[in-house]
């Protein structure tokens, strides 16, 4: 794991949390959405808050994909599950949500678990682009260059 | 709104997000490492292999119909209640589908992070 790996890590992190909090902010305003008044999602969309945390969620899925072209589903899930405790802080500081002792044992729980996945391998199943180095590098090896007299 | 009707959102959000991400990852692995390919062919290169896989799109419109389901079902519930609980039993989801679907050696490590990370979020669904 290099540091640009680490810090594209970071990155889904960040934006996840920063998103799903602007989108739940932004919500708030519109009440219940049911079958009858399903335009109200149309509405929603323009909202300030919600076109923000729909921005943050762009930056997250580019580098969550990013992550995953390199790294197993398995490793990529709980290794940013920090996010979960970054965004229970900022609703508890933005959309004052209450924030108790089952909360912070479950923010321990998510960074336990965060370590148990850290210090493992982040890629059991190779990747195409790795495979392909790989393959070309063991023919690259396996077959010499011919010679000018074989030419 | 009932809790009944709240459940029923977070299992769409579930089985969907879940669809999502196993047909992303499936899709990216196909790919190769983005960040390589963007430093050898360009970004141009990365946006065009990305938008150009069948999978890919396949899972972008289920992680959409994710993101449907989650706005609904915000509008019915607290963030707190809906983003843990959600995220929670899609980690557990998650973790039965990548060994299934992509065969990823999900070990006695990766096995625990999903628990702890699953209770974790469920604790801070209360």
């Amino acid at each position: 794991m290099t540091l640009r790996k680490y810090l594209i890590l970071l990155a889904v992190t960040v934006f996840g949390a920063c998103g799903d909090v602007c989108l739940g902010r932004g919500m708030r305003d519109f009440g219940a959405v049911t079958s009858s008044n399903w335009h109200q999602l149309l509405t929603a969309l323009l909202d300030p808050w919600v076109i923000m945390g729909i921005c943050l969620l762009i930056l997250f899925f580019c580098s969550y994909l990013t992550a995953l072209s390199w790294a197993d589903l398995t490793y990529v899930l709980p290794a940013t599950a920090i996010s979960y405790v970054l965004m229970a802080l900022l609703a508890k500081i933005f959309l004052h949500e209450n924030v108790t002792l089952e909360h912070w044992l479950g923010i321990g729980l998510i960074t336990v678990g965060v370590g148990f996945v850290a210090t493992g391998p982040s890629l059991t199943v190779p990747a195409r682009h790795a495979r392909e180095k790989s393959e070309s590098a063991a023919t690259h090896v396996a077959r010499p260059k011919r010679t000018r007299s074989e030419v | 709104m009932t809790a009944a009707v709240t459940w029923a959102g977070i299992a769409s959000i579930v089985f969907t997000a879940t669809a999502g991400d196993v047909l992303q990852s499936r899709a990216m692995k196909e790919i190769g490492d983005l960040g390589a390919i963007r430093r050898e062919q360009g970004l141009f290169q990365v946006v065009r292999r990305v938008v150009s896989s069948p999978r890919f799109m396949l899972g972008l419109f289920f992680m959409a119909l994710a993101f449907f389901s989650l706005l609904v079902t915000l509008s019915w519930d607290d963030v707190s209640v809906i983003g843990p609980a959600s995220a929670s039993l899609t980690f557990i989801a998650n973790a039965f589908a990548a060994r299934i679907f992509l065969k990823e050696r999900v070990d006695h490590r990766r096995w625990l992070a999903a628990l702890f990370v699953a209770g974790g979020v469920a604790l801070l669904a209360r």
